[in-house]
């Protein structure tokens, strides 16, 4: 007896609150902590789980928000239960929400219960990416006139900077088709698409644009985004797909607002 | 507080972005996206505007756009909801930044932060969790918002919470704690009604008698909301602050008895869930404004807050 309650007295006597009402909050196999009590020698139980509900059920909230084409696909049930067990063992680590969930499509790969929907991770990939464009600076997207006036012979030296909303997710799955269909509005079209789709994911103004990129699309435009030339990030994408198109490539990448300048490179 | 006092001067010199657009006497809404199209494609109107801080806090995007756009035209309130305030650890050095770098760009009205913590080590929790009103808590809580204040260089309004449980330790009560607080770091108070309604009914005090301890004198704006109805684990009624539906007739009724002790404070209506369409919202601010102007003659003069 003396060593716990001298436990708890040390928990409640100085600065140490927080550590001592934390632990409980998404366990809910723990009782409430000694610390607290309710009013007037009543019970602190259901009181300290509004506590509990309350950051549960807000992350449970702030993932539903951030991933809504996944949710529509999974139910809404299903996809709280998940998100449940994902707020509960990850936390955010940040006080800005909109940050949060960049483990959950992770989490969705290995998720037991997911495992019939393979590419309900690469759906929620691109949801993840869409809200990091969402909130990215905001700067001028390159524009195409900026490009005509690189001579044709330097063009392959040529280096482009990313623009701050560009991402690029990969699938091996018809992710951006499942995608698509899931997160307008209006009721459910089914998705005719089985191959393999890669989504660049862009916002040079205030939309946030999903584009599902051609053949060797994504690996040209990873090079790119990397810093590499844009005759080292062609020869890339022709060695893994030789149907690759560098020009209609170009030409949608700066019609999508991928990039904000172009300079020549070493 | 003459540190502060320099500061806000050598800010005036500055050239400001926005017009001033006075917030006093005026009631006021959450800002919701949903409501964008409907608030802009309305001719401008009376009141006021408040954002939780938070969401505005990526680089860029359609949420700055939106602020940027309300900011012109109405008064701005920028409410803190996860500073951490009432926690015992360090502030988020990181998170103060970007607080101070909003409060520099929208040249807010007014701006606030709760008797809360939210964060332990690295975790962030998403709610406004409780603290014990002690001596240490005091100090280590007011040491955090000398802090906010030196690097935002204003006073902030400290909001009251809403609370389900009770710490056997404190030793003062919450009004005591909350009066030593702005007694000590020149802070406003941010008197949310809801909550007031909300813990006394939780806690079996009544509301009148808090109000009655309340440091009315450093109010600079009031908070009212909605709230839910659960029961404890002796089947007695216990009031959740939920934001998630019209503010209940005992709430207007406290308010009213504010503003008649207090004149006209900026009022803000809450709603964060289950959000109506903008009408709705809108109808709950023309009915505090109502209350406003019925008492708006012979109100205080020299009230103590951080309206600019």
């Amino acid at each position: 007896m003396q060593p716990v309650d001298h436990k708890i007295h040390h928990l409640g006597s100085r600065l140490d609150y927080a550590a001592g009402f934390t632990p409980a909050l998404l366990d809910p196999e723990r009782p409430p902590p000694a610390i607290v009590a309710g009013p007037n020698g009543k019970a602190a139980g259901k009181r300290y789980n509004v506590y509990r509900n309350n950051v549960t059920v807000s992350l449970i909230n702030a993932l539903a928000a951030a991933f809504p084409a996944t949710q529509r696909i999974t139910g809404v049930d299903f996809f709280r239960a998940m998100a449940r067990f994902h707020a509960r063992a990850t936390p955010p680590t940040s006080p800005l929400l909109f940050e949060y969930g960049h483990g959950f499509p992770a989490f969705i790969e290995r998720y037991e219960y997911a495992k019939p929907m393979p590419w309900l991770a690469d759906v929620a990939r691109i949801e993840r990416a869409w809200l990091d464009a969402y909130h990215a600076a905001d700067e001028a997207a390159l524009a195409p006139e900026a490009l005509a006036l690189i001579p044709p012979e330097n063009l392959v030296d040529t280096i482009f900077t990313p623009h701050p909303a560009t991402r690029i997710v990969r699938s091996r799955f018809p992710a951006v088709s499942i995608f698509a269909a899931n997160r307008k509005e209006g009721p459910e079209s089914p998705v005719e698409a089985t191959a393999p789709e890669d989504a660049l994911v862009t916002r040079p103004g205030l939309e946030v644009a999903v584009r599902h990129l051609p053949p060797g699309g994504a690996v040209f435009l990873l090079r790119l985004i990397a810093g590499e030339t844009l005759g080292a990030a062609a020869a890339a994408a022709f060695s893994d797909y030789p149907q690759f198109d560098l020009s209609a490539s170009i030409a949608g990448m700066i019609g999508a607002g991928a990039f904000t300048a172009a300079r020549q490179g070493d | 507080m003459n540190e502060l006092a320099i500061h806000r001067a050598a800010r005036s010199l500055a050239a400001s972005r926005f017009p001033a657009h006075p917030v006093a006497g005026l009631a006021g809404t959450s800002l919701k996206h949903q409501h964008l199209a409907s608030i802009l494609a309305d001719d401008t109107q009376r009141g006021f505007f408040e954002v939780h801080a938070e969401n505005y806090m990526g680089a860029g995007g359609p949420a700055h756009d939106a602020l940027t756009r309300i900011r012109r035209d109405y008064p701005v309130s920028l409410h803190g909801v996860c500073m951490s305030i009432g926690g015992p650890q360090p502030l988020d050095k990181t998170h103060l930044g970007r607080f101070k770098a909003l409060v520099d760009r929208y040249e807010p009205a007014l701006v606030s932060e709760h008797l809360a913590w939210s964060t332990h080590n690295t975790t962030y929790f998403n709610d406004l969790l409780p603290l014990p009103y002690t001596p240490a808590t005091l100090a280590r809580v007011a040491a955090h918002i000398d802090e906010v204040q030196e690097s935002i260089g204003r006073p902030i309004l400290l909001e009251n919470p809403s609370t389900y449980v009770v710490f056997p330790e404190s030793t003062m009560s919450e009004t005591e704690f909350i009066r030593a607080l702005a007694q000590r770091t020149g802070c406003g108070l941010l008197l949310d009604v809801n909550n007031v309604f909300v813990s006394a009914t939780n806690h079996g005090y009544s509301a009148l008698a808090y109000l009655a301890d309340f440091p009315l004198d450093h109010v600079g704006e009031i908070h009212l909301a909605g709230h839910a109805t659960q029961a404890d684990d002796e089947g007695d009624l216990l009031l959740i602050d939920s934001h998630d539906g019209p503010v209940a007739n005992a709430v207007w009724i406290l308010f009213e008895n504010v503003i008649g002790r207090c004149g006209p404070i900026p009022t803000l209506v809450e709603w964060d869930s289950a959000i109506p369409d903008w009408p709705i919202l809108k109808a709950e601010a023309i009915a505090a404004q109502a209350i406003l102007d019925r008492h708006a003659q012979g109100s205080m003069s020299g009230r103590a807050n951080a309206a600019r």
